[in-house]
């Protein structure tokens, strides 16, 4: 199978504003296939705001985004998540009362098909059609290394796993690109390490793009191929983590400017 | 001393079937559609019969071999209880090589000590983590050549060479099974009785860890004399969830279920453990006391949390169940009342709890390693669960001693099994000799002499048989000595007291030569956090939990009635706990206090907190400690804390 030439998604000059504020402005990128790319900032900066237009949370008020050479730019979240695109959220979002199997199960919902009916008595195609979900879900269960908490409902998970398994609801709709908003915040040092590994080897085995918005800068610059840098909704800096490191811009707008 | 037990000849084996890969060979000829094994993987229970067990290990054997695999090779095993890794083991031996099974929570420097001592060339691990840990050692090591892995995920973009998976090794080995098809069967055939068929490396709590070699005599003897003694079947189900390194998970997971023909069962993972246990309902079960202890607080942990009605009805069946059996186990007869109310717990408690654990099938429990708190005991012996004690060690092939059923002692851990003969040497060490005794320390002459003399293994335990022949064990020879005024002191008989403590998790005892005793104390999390949580005390981690003056005030409880318990005891009486203090880190074997199955390492503890053994005896309320950590990487650092130290209350004495 060959795959596709061209990057996988291409930001062109989009902005995005609320009233008079811009919190995107005029930004552009793009994130070729099977990278990981880092978006960077200080608070306030645009990251989320920038990964909300791309999911279709928002609409951009000026500018085109393309995935896969199309472009579309004004499609809803649902109509996002049909083309490949999944993401977690900066502050978890699961059903909490749920059991980590089913919210992982939930991340399924868009590839099963079939009648309520069917889906109802749980009967011949509708019952196959499950067993073959449930079986996608194991792997990830077993890929994420959270067979223990298979049936404990997520609100009563810690943080850092209710986190793995937002990742695990993401994986479910296996998305060609996967966008993490800030997947290591809130955790101690050794609940980031499994996160990076979980990432890269979510990277690794599935070939998954993955855009990640993060703070711990270690992080970033182990598990980056490319850091992409915003400040004030423009983007200041974008290139390999060794590189943006010593931009002087990014130095200024995370150290500030010495007003001399 | 007790006349020797008639010899069955279990030690004399049949040149068909007198190795382990033979013992497999046969099973999968008589038994072919017997489950072998199971595994759960992608929440599933997949099953391999004996046929397949034996084809996948030949399939493993042949990729070996197609690596220039000799006879004499030693091969590292590592990871959790994997099929795989079983199969491995058997590859090994099939093709005369010894299997090295090391704990797979060690961390670099323990393991390149072990590969480079045993000098193995291969390596059968589980996933990254341990190629990532074996490829360091590879660097520096003159030996280690081929690294070979079950779970490929991470290991994609590795490039080093001698590097595979066992799917690529199998594929190798059938290429060369086309060019070799009777190279298998050779190899298997040369194989005897005496070949070493493990060498299981012993976490000394002194110095490194020395090889202890088994051949396949030793185990195969010794498996088939504990599974007659004990009368085990081909039908028993057991859960293989206890390192691969040590030499119990060998011989139950391994050795016993070859010998007998009965199924093992892989857990999901190390997490799912107890989730696994119930899915399984296991008939023969083995748990050293910390396995017994960590379900007693689970389940003591969830009745808390019921309503009020429930949490009566279960505690009052509960002490009712203990009750009796600690008569039956006194020999003292139960009151009528008793008996009649047994049947309605066993419907509205025990069955329910038993089922819920997974303990509904046991026939046979094993608890061993370590004494067990006489509460726990009577806790699932009460609830109808046939928990024994037994004795063994490594040099042994394991079983020593087992508690008869129908003849369960609390203190004692019961009596020789088939073809063991044992004997107290003048010095009050126990000594004995078996079919299983092993065949030295690889590669070290001096400890083998020290341990086995004309035949007799010197335990290194300091016990006596009593009237009935039952042995007791008191404490490692070694470790008893003399309080300062000459007063008779075992450390660990202290220390396993206060283990008996839910909140207790760890203790270290100091007295030798000093006026009395003081205890170093490692609290319980889980237990005393919800004990704090209960009474609304707010606390961050381990360290700051442990200094809580209410914390204290709470060992302070559990000391006093160890002291209690001493004060009855006629000999040790003079060796009660004085001061104590809580340390502000858990003992951690990374940190080398204690040995992976966790054994207190008494000399190291001793010279690491030398400062916080002086506070103890200058009178001090409170000392200063700065104490190295290793992390789970093998970095290091500095932790600072203020530690307490607690009096206990003026010693008691037993009113005649």
């Amino acid at each position: 199978m060959s795959e596709p030439v061209g990057p996988l998604l291409e930001v062109d000059g989009v902005s995005v504003r609320f009233g008079a504020l811009i919190a995107v402005n005029r930004v552009s990128l793009r994130i070729r296939r099977r990278e990981i790319v880092a978006i960077i900032g200080p608070n306030g900066a645009g990251k989320t705001t920038l990964l909300n237009a791309v999911s279709g949370f928002y609409h951009p008020y000026e500018g085109r985004i393309a995935f896969e050479g199309r472009d579309r730019t004004h499609l809803s979240p649902p109509d996002v998540a049909a083309l490949g695109i999944a993401r977690t959220f900066q502050n978890v979002a699961l059903f909490k009362g749920m059991s980590v199997l089913d919210n992982i199960m939930t991340g399924r919902l868009l590839k099963m098909s079939g009648s309520f009916l069917l889906e109802a008595l749980y009967w011949g195609p509708a019952r196959r059609q499950e067993l073959e979900h449930r079986a996608f879900v194991e792997r990830i269960i077993d890929f994420l290394e959270i067979q223990a908490i298979r049936k404990t409902p997520a609100g009563r998970l810690p943080y850092g796993l209710q986190k793995r398994v937002e990742l695990a609801r993401a994986l479910a709709a296996e998305p060609k690109l996967l966008l993490l908003d800030e997947p290591m915040a809130g955790m101690n040092v050794e609940e980031k390490e499994d996160m990076c590994r979980f990432i890269l080897d979510v990277n690794q085995e599935f070939g998954t793009t993955i855009a990640l918005i993060e703070h711990d800068m270690g992080v970033v610059m182990d598990i980056s191929d490319r850091v992409v840098v915003l400040d004030y909704g423009r983007k200041i800096a974008d290139g390999e983590p060794a590189e943006v490191r010593r931009d002087q811009a990014v130095l200024d707008a995370y150290l500030g400017v010495a007003h001399a | 001393m007790k006349p020797v037990a008639e010899s069955t000849s279990a030690s004399a084996l049949e040149s068909e079937r007198d190795t382990f890969p033979k013992l497999v060979r046969d099973n999968a000829r008589r038994l072919a559609d017997k489950v072998a094994i199971r595994e759960k993987d992608l929440g599933i229970w997949q099953t391999y019969t004996w046929p397949q067990y034996f084809e996948q290990a030949r399939h493993i054997a042949l990729g070996l071999a197609s690596l220039g695999f000799a006879r004499g090779d030693r091969v590292a095993i590592v990871g959790d209880n994997r099929p795989q890794l079983y199969w491995a083991v058997m590859a090994a031996q099939a093709l005369g090589g010894v299997p090295v099974p090391i704990y797979q929570d060690s961390i670099e420097r323990e393991m390149e000590y072990i590969v480079e001592h045993s000098e193995a060339r291969f390596a059968v691990v589980e996933d990254q983590e341990q190629v990532d840990k074996l490829l360091g050692v590879r660097t520096r090591s003159r030996h280690l050549q081929h690294l070979v892995y079950d779970d490929p995920r991470g290991l994609r973009g590795y490039r080093e060479p001698g590097l595979s998976s066992l799917a690529e090794l199998t594929e190798l080995g059938t290429k060369f099974e086309a060019s070799h098809p009777a190279h298998f069967d050779a190899e298997l055939a040369r194989g005897a009785a005496d070949d070493i068929a493990i060498v299981c490396y012993t976490s000394g709590t002194t110095g490194a860890p020395k090889g202890a070699m088994l051949s396949h005599r030793n185990l195969i003897a010794t498996a088939r004399n504990a599974a007659r003694f004990e009368g085990l079947r081909e039908d028993e189900e057991v859960l293989s969830y206890l390192p691969m390194a040590w030499v119990g998970d060998h011989v139950f997971s391994y050795a016993q279920a070859i010998v007998t023909g009965f199924a093992i069962n892989c857990p999901e993972s190390a997490a799912t453990v107890l989730a696994d246990l119930r899915e399984i309902a296991p008939t023969y079960f083995f748990g050293p006391p910390r396995i017994w202890e960590s379900i007693l607080t689970s389940v003591m942990l969830r009745v808390e949390d019921a309503a009020a009605p429930k949490r009566a009805l279960v505690h009052f069946f509960l002490r009712l169940a203990q009750d009796i059996e600690r008569k039956r186990l006194g020999r003292q007869s139960v009151p009528v009342w008793q008996r009649l109310l047994y049947p309605l717990g066993s419907l509205l408690v025990y069955g329910p709890l038993k089922d819920n654990l997974g303990f509904s099938r046991v026939r046979r429990a094993y608890t061993a390693g370590e004494a067990i708190g006489p509460e726990i005991f009577l806790f699932f012996r009460g609830l109808g669960i046939n928990v024994k004690q037994l004795y063994g060690m490594t040099e042994a092939s394991v079983f020593v001693t087992i508690q008869r059923d129908g003849d369960v002692r609390l203190d004692t851990v019961g009596t020789p099994i088939t073809d063991v003969e044992i004997r107290i040497s003048d010095a009050g060490e126990v000594l004995f000799r078996s079919p299983g005794v092993f065949q030295g320390y690889a590669k070290n002459p001096e400890a083998t002499r020290q341990t086995l003399d004309g035949g007799w293994i010197h335990s290194g335990d300091a016990g006596f048989l009593d009237r009935d022949g039952h042995l007791v064990i008191i404490d490692r020879a070694k470790d008893v000595s003399r309080l300062a005024d000459g007063t008779m002191f075992a450390p660990k008989f202290i220390e396993n007291k206060l283990k008996f403590s839910p909140y207790v998790r760890e203790a270290v005892c100091i007295g030798q030569a000093r006026p009395c005793v003081a205890a170093f104390i490692n609290i319980d999390l889980a237990a005393v956090g919800n004990w704090a949580e209960r009474r609304n005390i707010a606390y961050t981690s381990y360290g700051d939990l442990a200094q809580k003056p209410e914390v204290y005030e709470l060992i302070r409880g559990e000391v006093e009635r160890v002291n209690a318990s001493l004060a009855e005891d006629e000999i040790l009486r003079g060796a009660q706990v004085k001061r104590f203090l809580i340390l502000h880190k858990e003992l951690d074997p990374d940190d080398e206090e204690i040995t992976r199955t966790r054994k207190v390492r008494r000399g190291y503890i001793a010279q690491k907190y030398a400062a916080l053994i002086d506070a103890l005896y200058s009178g001090q309320d409170r000392v200063q400690v700065e104490a190295k950590v290793t992390y789970e990487d093998g970095r290091t650092g500095t932790m600072r804390a203020d530690v307490v130290i607690r009096d206990v209350g003026a010693p008691v004495r037993v009113a005649r």
